[in-house]
């Protein structure tokens, strides 16, 4: 006799719309969070792409607690003193049917686990699970709690633990964890009155920007980002793990590094600190995924390392609803025919590879490490905005330089090979299809 | 208004960033909640051993710090449990890294 017919662990975007998922097909369902409330422990770069709610709560953006609705979105290169930015921007992605928003983790996190209570969940916070439970064939069938007799049971256990997922290894579902797989996110939180965020920023009411940088972080592979807020900007960079240990930098000094960049100073003047985090970010994507199911337990979401970090395309949260979503629907289905083993759950799969999570990861394979890789991460900042500085800059009574000879110089400049400028560019079309 | 005021008040603005913050004032932005029992532990036998000292740089909370007699000391409670330092950790066995008890450790608010 089992306590339950599904256990999820973790209640951030995943755990919570597998939990919806799961209720809505009728499961009884118990979903276990570790912080004293859903989204305490989470944070993020900074914008949700929730169209994938459609199918489990019809009508979200009028509920949902955003900040900003994304209108401007900049991809922007710096160089130690220069910067090109190059920014789209739609009003109609400020209106329904919607687009990016921007919002706070803790909102909107314990937002979507109260529809997960609404579906008919059980939500259970301040329970860290500290083990799965086996039958003697090795099945899993629960998990291992810290609260006294906390002892869990269920036909399927989904695993939306995050992206150190204890649950995964202890499974065995990773074959190795490698720290180059992974970055490390900081962020500071500052806070400006609305009216200045609006004027800087060019928006107003709940219009939102959202800004990726490429360069700025001191020599070390990552990049940068900044969004808007309602009251508050949310600033920091990304970091690739073991490149940031070998250059001896500290992050909170790369940050302050990125604040005092000509480009990004006069955005954020005047703004005060009013909160620093810091999270792990599964950034390999296909590379470093693990087996997403075994006997009576499926995973999802970071825990998956369902993390989409393809330079211009920087997204999570999706990714964690939906793979959430379609484990909360195999686990209903696997429980109502009889057979929640490995096999009995592999519509799963099946499932993340006929839709985005896994198609975007497989068009997508070669580029994570592309944007990571030390030419694009050092040398290309320098030299795009060398070249677009040669062009605009104004030399008379000389003549202007051919465009052509600009691109050579620039290119030794920089210390590009041209092979390897080649060989870059065809990767990145063949990688961004 | 003469032209040195007008001057002086233009480099006022010019300066006017925003101001470096001590360690100690950024981490007391966020909310611990303390548990009595550390969640990390450290085996300072084979820190002692190390030379690349990789968590000293990559921690974000900045918990290790070495000491003179070659060793690493650790606090636990200021952790925002992201797990960067056993990521990045060379020494097999060095950092055992666990969750906090439920309800503690990190919240965060704003994020």
């Amino acid at each position: 006799m089992t306590n339950t017919d599904v256990i999820v662990v973790g209640a951030g975007p995943a755990g919570s719309c597998a939990a919806i998922a799961a209720a809505q097909a009728g499961k009884r369902v118990v979903l276990i969070e570790r912080g004293p409330f859903p989204g305490s422990k989470n944070m993020y770069g900074g914008v949700i792409y929730p169209r994938i709610l459609d199918e489990l709560i019809p009508g979200w953006f009028e509920h949902a607690p955003i900040q900003r609705w994304v209108v401007r979105r900049s991809t922007m290169l710096l160089s130690d003193t220069g910067a090109l930015n190059i920014d789209y921007r739609s009003n109609a992605w400020g209106q329904a049917p919607y687009n990016g928003a921007t919002a706070y983790r803790p909102d909107f996190d314990n937002w979507l686990a109260q529809q997960a209570v609404a579906a008919g969940a059980e939500l259970i916070c301040s329970t860290t699970v500290t083990g799965l439970l086996r039958d003697p064939q090795g099945r899993i069938t629960g998990i291992k709690t810290d609260r006294p007799d906390g002892d869990l049971t269920a036909s399927v256990v989904i695993a939306c633990d995050g992206v150190n997922s204890f649950i995964a290894k202890e499974a065995g579902l990773y074959k190795n964890v490698d720290a180059s797989n992974y970055t490390l996110g900081v962020k500071e939180t500052l806070s400006l009155p609305k009216h200045v965020i609006d004027e800087r920023f060019g928006v107003r009411d709940n219009q939102g920007v959202d800004i990726e940088i490429l360069g700025g972080t001191s020599g070390v592979n990552g990049g940068g980002f900044i969004y808007t807020n309602l009251d508050t900007i949310a600033l920091g960079v990304v970091l690739k793990l073991p490149k940031l240990s070998a250059q001896k930098k500290r992050p909170e000094e790369i940050i302050a590094e990125l604040k005092r960049h000509p480009a990004i100073a006069p955005l954020i003047e005047g703004a005060e600190v009013i909160e620093y985090s810091a999270h792990v970010i599964p950034e390999a994507g296909l590379d470093m995924m693990p087996k997403m199911a075994a006997d009576g337990l499926l995973v999802a979401g970071d825990a998956a390392a369902l993390c989409l970090a393809a330079g211009i395309w920087l997204e999570g949260v999706n990714f964690a609803m939906a793979s959430g979503m379609y484990a909360g629907q195999s686990a209903a289905q696997a429980i109502t025919a009889g057979d929640t083993t490995a096999s009995g759950l592999r519509s799963y799969t099946k499932k993340l590879n006929e839709t985005f999570v896994l198609k975007d990861h497989k068009k997508l394979r070669k580029i994570p490490h592309l944007v990571l890789s030390d030419r694009v991460q050092h040398k290309y900042p320098n030299f795009v905005t060398g070249i677009v500085e040669r062009m605009f800059r104004v030399e008379n009574p000389n003549p202007k330089p051919g465009v052509r000879r600009i691109l050579r110089e620039e290119r030794k400049k920089a210390g590009i090979s041209l092979i390897d400028l080649v060989r870059d560019a065809l990767t990145g079309l063949k990688g961004f299809g | 208004m003469s032209l040195e005021s007008l001057r002086a008040a233009n480099n006022i603005e010019r300066d006017a960033t925003w101001a470096e913050m001590s360690f100690q004032d950024r981490i007391d932005t966020a909310e611990f909640r303390i548990h009595e029992r550390a969640h990390i532990t450290v085996n300072g036998d084979s820190c002692r051993g190390c030379t690349t000292r990789e968590c000293v740089v990559a921690c974000p909370a900045n918990l290790f710090v070495p000491t003179s007699d070659g060793g690493i000391l650790f606090n636990y409670e200021n952790c925002f449990e992201c797990g960067t330092c056993y990521l990045v950790c060379n020494k097999e066995g060095a950092i055992t890294w666990t969750y906090p008890e439920g309800g503690y450790g990190i919240v965060f608010h704003r994020t």
